[in-house]
């Protein structure tokens, strides 16, 4: 995946709360079988039947940092999600809850998912429907969200911004772990299930 | 130190355990479906990786797949090549794979119980989020991501972050016509989309120990509705009668072995929970869903609430959208709301005990002149168990259609979809916008009130049911 170390762009007002993988992926766009080119799918049914929905507002068009309500990307485990998000050219999402499933996916594709309290997010929502153009960086580096002459710092655990800061893969990272896992493997009961081939009928 | 179910299955499966790191935990089971493998297997072939238990992975079909005529290709060339991908990955790379017309194929969480697979204490995962469903037996299973699918399929690990530990007690005993998919409701709608998020929910109580497994695989199963990866319920004698004889699960001394050590998978007394909440199951009524999300349910005795009546301005705000969504008026009675289709299926309830309760109340009566009923078994094991007990003739008697195996109209990703604007009562579990079709509506409901539904067309509880005439002569 590409590290994230510190992006600054526009960014999108998402008034919305409960935004369940289903809206920012619909299931039919999920029948494709490559990692890239979801862009058409992200909010797929909000952008066709909501004139006004915010990332059809021409000064969200290019807009980089996502700014939702509490609980974004619940429901379904599809990583298609984050990548829709990504390949819509979004690097960061900003909300006071994310969904577990969604959020342990964005730190695997390296998207940002910044968790805030919900008055830093309606504080956010103001600034920006003030003023499109404004300037939000994430700054993973040092832990913080800035615009204007506010600076609000988030908690990330050290692990996780590592990886990202890197862009690591975490099949290599267990990879070298491998001597711990064949000790484990000797010590599990020989009674536990292993797939048998197709039972006879 | 006294340590909860959840807490002695993750202990018991941490490889390596470092300060600083996530664990790393061992998965017994790796369930795969056709929608979140094919990148991960793409993965493994650019990275020069195989699987590295392939006896550990099982593989099926489950929702891309027409529910009729399902002998024939996929009409559909993308959802065709979809599946098409997953039988060539489980050729190149050695897994057992139940394909549309296998007798053991189904939906990934019904075919894993049904064939012994699933089991206490196991940790179990599945690039879908209905895995908790096999917490029912005492595991610990969670949906993850396509590239922790990847993960899993080189390693048969997982880096993990400890879960916070959270009980919800039922305790007393339901009424007639109230199911355990009520009380999954009930909890979603108490604690929220989110109020689960961070943990695994223990179910315990006098209520929870009462359910078969297939009512507490309804209630493992919505665990994610409420925001929690992972649910679980301790194991005991239902669970080990449900697994005795399924082709799986241990025999002879084998089966012993693993009896003491199943029975030693409870929450110690004394042990901590981060969370409780508790629910007396004898105030529960059947639950339906109004709005757009698993949380927004009530009582089918309720109307439809007025959003201005809720204080939380982002609760407010999700009300009035879902109202609009929904084309529901605040103050209309729920049992007013008429619906055109009732979908009886999904993992949340497409079991053979799911489909019994319903074929109890269609027998000799006719669903509703305007409505259509689709019943969808959750696997070809299910299908045959039904068509065995004459349940298929039951529900064709009644009108309803009697389709093949699969995850079927719970998703818009095969043929079986609302139309826009069509309003259902689902035995499913996602309400979300566009869920089963675009502009579809969708009502979460029980099976119970699913059949109820379908004989009167509007929303209806079984006890409801005294004046729907039988068919003449049935």
């Amino acid at each position: 995946m590409d590290a994230f170390t510190t992006h600054t762009g526009t960014a999108a007002p998402l008034r919305r709360s409960n935004v369940d993988t289903d809206q920012i992926i619909p299931a039919e766009y999920l029948k494709r079988i490559t990692r890239t080119g979801f862009e058409d799918g992200l909010f797929s049914a909000w952008r066709k039947n909501e004139p006004d929905f915010v990332l059809n507002q021409p000064q969200y068009a290019d807009a980089s940092i996502l700014v939702a309500g509490p609980d974004f990307g619940t429901g379904s485990s599809r990583e298609h999600a984050v990548w829709a998000l990504l390949d819509g050219g979004f690097r960061a999402v900003i909300s006071p809850r994310f969904g577990d499933i969604f959020r342990n996916n964005s730190t695997k594709a390296g998207l940002l998912t910044v968790l805030l309290p919900q008055a830093d997010v309606e504080a956010l929502w103001q600034a920006i429907e003030a003023g499109p153009a404004l300037q939000v960086t994430v700054d993973l580096q040092a832990r913080q969200v800035r615009y204007g002459s506010t600076s609000i710092a988030f908690e990330v655990d050290d692990y996780t911004r590592w990886r990202l800061l890197e862009g690591l893969d975490d099949v290599g990272l267990t990879e070298r772990h491998l001597a711990d896992v064949e000790a484990f493997e000797a010590t599990r009961p020989s009674w536990l299930p292993k797939v048998q081939p197709a039972l006879p009928a | 130190m006294p340590k909860t179910l959840a807490e002695k299955v993750y202990d018991a499966h941490v490889v390596r355990s470092a300060e600083g790191e996530p664990d790393l935990l061992y998965i017994d089971l790796h369930l795969v479906h056709e929608v979140t493998s094919p990148q991960a297997f793409d993965g493994l072939r650019a990275a020069g990786r195989t699987v590295r238990h392939p006896e550990l992975t099982m593989a099926t079909e489950d929702h891309n797949v027409p529910t009729l005529d399902i002998l024939s290709p996929i009409a559909d060339p993308v959802s065709r090549a979809q599946v098409e991908a997953l039988r060539k990955n489980a050729a190149e790379f050695g897994i057992r794979l139940a394909p549309m017309g296998d007798r053991d194929q189904g939906i990934v969480h019904v075919i894993g119980p049904q064939l012994g697979l699933t089991q206490p204490g196991m940790t179990i995962v599945c690039g879908d989020s209905h895995t908790s469903t096999h917490g029912a037996f005492g595991a610990l299973a969670f949906g993850i991501g396509t590239s922790e699918v990847e993960h899993v399929l080189a390693t048969q690990t997982l880096p993990q972050y400890r879960p916070r530990q959270m009980a919800v007690t039922v305790d007393g005993e339901l009424s007639p016509g109230v199911s355990a998919k009520d009380v999954i409701l009930a909890v979603i709608a108490e604690i929220g989309t989110g109020g689960g998020q961070g943990h695994v929910i223990e179910y315990r109580g006098s209520a929870i120990e009462a359910l078969s497994m297939e009512a507490r695989m309804t209630i493992c199963n919505m665990s994610i509705e409420a925001g929690a990866r992972a649910g679980l319920i301790a194991p005991d004698q239902t669970t080990l009668d449900f697994l005795a004889g399924r082709p799986h699960a241990p025999q002879g001394a084998d089966w012993d072995a693993a009896v003491e050590y199943w029975t030693t998978l409870r929450t110690d007394e004394g042990a901590v929970f981060d969370r409780e909440v508790h629910i007396d199951a004898a105030s529960l009524t059947p639950y339906v869903t109004w709005g757009t999300n698993p949380g927004q349910g009530l009582p089918i005795g309720a109307s439809v609430p007025d959003p201005a009546q809720i204080p939380d301005e982002n609760e407010r705000h999700a009300a009035e959208s879902a109202l609009a969504y929904m084309g529901l008026t605040a103050g209309t009675p729920l049992r007013e709301i008429e619906v055109d289709t009732v979908f009886l299926g999904s993992c949340t309830n497409g079991r053979i005990e799911d489909l019994r309760v319903a074929a109890a109340l269609l027998k000799g009566k006719h669903v509703d002149a305007n409505t259509r009923m689709l019943v969808v078994p959750g696997s070809v094991g299910v299908k045959q168990q039904a068509e065995a007990e004459g349940l298929d003739q039951v529900f064709l008697d009644a009108g309803a259609e009697w389709r093949g195996a699969g995850c079927s109209m719970c998703l818009g990703m095969n043929p079986d979809q609302l139309q826009p604007g069509e309003r259902s009562a689902s035995t499913s579990n996602r309400n979300f916008q566009g869920r089963q079709g675009k502009g579809g509506r969708t009502h979460l409901v029980s099976p119970a009130v699913a059949a109820a539904t379908a004989l009167t067309g509007r929303l209806t509880a079984p006890a409801d049911l005294t004046d729907v005439p039988a068919i003449a002569g049935a």
